[in-house]
């Protein structure tokens, strides 16, 4: 060929292409005619072949779905288990008279109006008259055994073993555990469908949900004969299904009992961590609500009402409540203060009960009005006031107080091992800019540092990040990703993988001795003679070091007075009480947070103290058998 | 030479006029809504009787329909000036995909973004025989080896990232809706033998440190479907039986016991075109594949009528690519080619791949639409 013409010769292209698009055309006529004969020797030639194998295709493959892995807590105790439920069943082709029978069963009290309408719903997807359609989920057993004495008078109805979830205690933990339910069309989109082939339940919150693919295991199959209608008449051949992992849970049941309890009938919060690894001894949330309801299938009126309560069961306040923390991140402020050198710890300044800004007359109060006199940094703390913060936090400024406060974790998330966690918010110059629009709005103020200092303002924090921020305080810096879950046991190979401890970056800041004069401080809070939770430190079996908080829900007035009895409960102050101990060697960090509480030291202390007993006294540990 | 295709300007009558004016091709929308109507008609049947699904297969045809013809509108001028853009958009997009793109069922495929989530590669479906016929439109032809070059640069450069993902099967239907341009912008003979020869020798390279496991899975269950009966082996043996036994004139609308009792795979979705042979026979299925012929033919009848290297280009690797999919699908339903996981072009159930192939058609529309009658 030499038409290597620069110049493009439109004529001779057009008759190439003409050509070229009919020699493609009749290959794909070949390949048209290769598939046409493929298909005159599939259905003409070797059409008797075929179709005798069609007729005789009585092997169905069916899945076998694999059992759940439990969950235990860190002592062994069964937190989550599979038991056996029986449900009702009705097969189609078997009942003549469908509505007679139906009101049978409403006569003897077995259904109601939903189970019905669910019913006669599943009834018009169901295919096959030959397969059962559910009438009612897990009967209770005066239920199983009011049917099984009418039984011979129900043709075609029967009830039928399945494995259920049960959750043997009840809602201890539940906003850690978690629950499972139904498989919705939303869990489909991001599952392996052929993984769940069989299954009906899938972990909807908390571990159940985050170690959903440790928990779940392995789906089996099963050849099974079926007639030419498709009804199974015999199991030819298995492969058994892989049982998911078991979970060890760092959850200590004692501790998180006693959490709960000291809770009940608030709305509120306990987070309970090991500082120096970082494991969840317990993680509360009340009110909660029971999770074996949801295993079992809410109705749509049982769902709507714990829905719409006011006092929202289904929040996970430990890790989705965001509150402002009070006076508990005093300690961490003096610790930015002391690093800084931005005071002398020792100097005495005189608290006069409330606070201006130099060249401003506006009065920031303190929570005591007739002052608390002469203060150092140690009785600022023990006493929690509130004007020697709102000094401190001016002369430190919002930039060195905010870069402070992230280091101990305020405004990101912990990344717990479970989902739901909300971040906080720790307000700078920064966030004021992309957070408003006007100019105006967009300037840090003065009195906006001042009230950062006893933690009021923008500042919000959750009851767990604030715990992790605790045991920050009590490791001197160290710090660790909380976790759930302690270890995964395969239950085929008997392995056991432990989960591994996650340093993170330790706090750098300050000296051993300011680390230690903070601590001090604290310990103060609960030992000493002005301490304002002095009354839970009484007759303590080992020191505690802890702070108080108030986090104001309602702004009082200029020259208002705050009178907790004229407030309607919802409007009245969260109570804080954040606490480790042994303050010497800590094994345990705990937070506690109750909505609209009050005082931190009035409310929230002695559940802390209840928290703490649990987990370090011998009398309330479970019997480990020696 | 100038362009002289030596057109006449064919008296049309009203409804001629119409089409003409709203830039529709009358005979491929007929076509094409033929198809899409057995379509429908037999996703009911094979879908368990779920109008549901029918309704939401409906309503993707008709966002595919509508994208088609407001495709139609742009004129072919503005689709060629758009090409690099879309081309490089496209890289782009498989880029990130690559960092940051959802996995679904094990795959990167996805991309988020906000309010969906869809795959660039449907992208790359049309950009890439856009990208080569752009790049060719105003060169000499037929290529010389530097062209040739460039051109198989600009293919390698999206399948591979496609590849990466792992998408085997629409890598390389990418790949050959760009050779499609090569092959018709009149690559000499010798060197396509030579492409062969080179493609040969790559591929064994390519089974040793490219491929993963379940795509190494599927050719060996090619060749011997009775090794894997539980996975894709299963599909090819049941899809078979269910073809086999629908004979010349099928078993009847929703009475093919391998697709209502269970037995076919994917049924819906890559295995239709058994079930229609199941229900319908030999019968249905020429029906079907002359469609689809047809469909080609008309494609490839508006690819020699088109007045400009790039269009011509263009709407041939569209009508070429059409067809490559049919087969590849047909060829892997009835065990000619391994399961590759191709949809039926227009009938299967899915929604991607629909408003990308109708786009293809607006396409082919356009072109044939914004022709210039010259006088003589």
């Amino acid at each position: 060929m030499s038409g290597r013409d620069p110049i493009k010769d439109t004529g001779r292209e057009l008759q190439m292409f003409s050509v070229r698009a009919i020699t493609a055309a009749v290959i794909a006529l070949l390949l048209a005619t290769t598939v046409f004969t493929r298909l005159v020797v599939l259905q003409v030639v070797d059409h008797q072949h075929y179709q005798s194998l069609s007729q005789g295709n009585r092997v169905r493959i069916e899945p076998v779905p694999p059992t759940r892995g439990l969950i235990f807590d860190r002592n062994g105790i069964l937190l989550a288990e599979n038991i056996t439920a029986y449900q009702l069943e009705l097969i189609p082709e078997q009942v003549e008279h469908l509505d007679t029978t139906l009101q049978r069963l409403r006569d003897l009290d077995l259904l109601d109006d939903e189970d019905e309408s669910r019913f006669r719903a599943n009834l018009k997807k169901n295919a096959r008259r030959f397969n059962p359609v559910p009438l009612k989920f897990r009967l209770t057993e005066e239920e199983l055994a009011r049917f099984a004495v009418q039984r011979q008078n129900f043709p075609g109805v029967d009830f039928r073993a399945r494995p259920a979830r049960h959750y043997p205690l009840g809602q201890l933990a539940v906003h850690a555990i978690g629950y499972v339910g139904n498989l919705s069309l939303a869990d489909l989109e991001r599952i392996d469908n052929t993984e769940y082939a069989g299954t009906t339940h899938i972990g909807k919150t908390g571990v159940e949900r985050a170690y959903e693919d440790e928990l779940h295991g392995k789906v089996g199959y099963q050849h099974v004969v079926v007639n030419a209608q498709g009804r199974s008449l015999q199991i030819l051949k298995r492969s058994p299904p892989i049982p998911g992992k078991d979970l060890y849970l760092t959850l200590d049941v004692p501790t998180q009992r006693a959490a709960e309890e000291a809770l009940d009938g608030r709305r509120g919060s306990v987070v309970a961590l090991d500082p120096f690894n970082g494991e969840v001894l317990a993680l509360a949330s009340t009110p909660g609500y029971d999770p074996n309801a949801f295993a079992r299938g809410l109705s749509s009126r049982e769902y709507a009402r714990l829905r719409d309560d006011p006092s929202t069961p289904f929040l996970n306040r430990a890790l989705s409540g965001q509150y402002p923390p009070g006076s508990t991140i005093k300690p961490i402020l003096g610790l930015a203060a002391l690093h800084y050198h931005t005071l002398n710890p020792w100097e005495k300044s005189y608290c006069q009960g409330y606070y201006s800004i130099p060249g401003n007359d506006h009065r920031y109060r303190d929570w005591k009005i007739e002052g608390h006199g002469e203060m150092n940094l140690v009785d600022a703390i023990e006493q929690s006031c509130d004007v020697y913060f709102y000094q401190l936090a001016l002369e430190l400024g919002i930039d060195r107080i905010q870069l402070i406060m992230k280091l101990f974790g305020f405004g990101s998330r912990t990344n717990i091992d479970i989902r739901g966690e909300r971040s906080g918010l720790m307000p700078s110059r920064e966030w004021k800019k992309k957070r408003f629009k006007t100019p105006a709005e967009r300037v840090w103020f003065p009195g906006e540092t001042v009230i950062t200092g006893i933690g009021q303002g923008s500042t919000l924090t959750t009851p767990l990040q604030l715990a992790y921020a605790t045991a920050a305080i009590a490791t001197h810096g160290r710090r660790f990703r909380p976790r759930l879950v302690d270890a995964v046991r395969d239950r085929t190979s008997g392995e056991i993988e432990q989960r591994a401890v996650e340093p993170q970056m330790v706090i750098n800041i300050g000296v051993p001795g300011d680390w230690q004069h903070i601590i001090d401080a604290m310990i103060g809070v609960v030992h000493g003679q002005r301490g304002t939770a002095r009354a839970v430190g009484l007759n303590s079996e080992y020191r505690i070091a802890g702070k108080t908080g108030t986090a104001q829900v309602f702004t009082v007035g200029q020259d208002e007075t705050y009178d907790d009895l004229d407030l309607k409960e919802t409007q009245r102050d969260h109570a804080w009480f954040v606490a480790f101990a042994p303050a010497a060697k800590p094994r345990i960090a705990v937070v506690v947070l109750v909505e609209n509480g009050g005082s931190g030291s009035g409310t929230a202390a002695p559940i802390a103290r209840r928290v703490m007993d649990a987990y370090l006294l011998d009398q309330f540990r479970p019997d480990d058998g020696t | 030479m100038e362009l002289d295709s030596g057109h006449q300007r064919k008296p049309l009558n009203l409804m001629g006029r119409m089409l003409m004016r709203l830039h529709v091709d009358g005979p491929l929308l007929l076509l094409l809504l033929l198809i899409c109507g057995l379509g429908l008609f037999i996703l009911y049947s094979a879908d368990g009787q779920s109008m549901a699904r029918v309704n939401r297969q409906l309503v993707r045809m008709f966002v595919a329909f509508c994208a088609a013809l407001i495709i139609a509108q742009l004129s072919p001028n503005l689709l060629r000036l758009w090409s690099p853009w879309m081309f490089a958009g496209g890289v782009v997009l498989l880029v990130l995909v690559e960092f940051t793109g959802e996995s679904g069922k094990g795959a990167q495929r996805w991309l988020d973004v906000g309010l969906f989530t869809f795959q660039p590669s449907e992208i790359m479906k049309l950009a890439v025989p856009m990208m080569l016929a752009w790049y060719y439109h105003n060169r000499p032809l037929p290529p010389d080896l530097r062209m040739l070059a460039m051109g198989l640069l600009l293919i390698v450069i999206p399948t591979t990232l496609i590849l990466r993902q792992p998408d085997l099967g629409t890598s390389l239907l990418i790949a050959s809706s760009g050779v499609f341009v090569i092959y018709l912008a009149g690559l000499s003979v010798g060197l396509i033998v030579i492409l062969n020869l080179l493609f040969a020798g790559i591929a064994p390279l390519y089974w040793h440190f490219f491929m993963h496991n379940f795509q190494r899975q599927r050719v060996l269950t090619f060749i011997n479907p009775e090794s894997d009966p539980l996975g894709a082996g299963y599909h090819i043996i049941q899809s078979k039986i269910a073809i086999g036994s629908g004979g010349i004139f099928g078993k009847g609308w929703q009475n093919g016991t391998q697709a209502q009792l269970e037995f076919l795979p994917e049924r819906s979705t890559d295995f239709i075109f058994a079930v229609i042979g199941e229900e319908f026979g030999l019968l249905g299925l020429l029906t079907l594949l002359v469609l689809y012929l047809l469909v080609m033919a008309r494609g490839l009848y508006i690819a020699t009528q088109a007045q400009d290297t790039y269009s011509r280009l263009l709407a041939g690797s569209i009508s070429l690519t059409f067809f490559l999919y049919v087969f590849v699908n047909t060829g892997m339903v009835t065990g000619l080619l391994p399961v590759v996981g191709v949809p039926l072009p227009l009938v299967s159930y899915g929604g991607t791949s629909m408003v990308t192939l109708m786009a293809g058609f607006g396409i082919l529309m356009s072109i044939h639409s914004h022709r210039k009658f010259m006088a003589q």
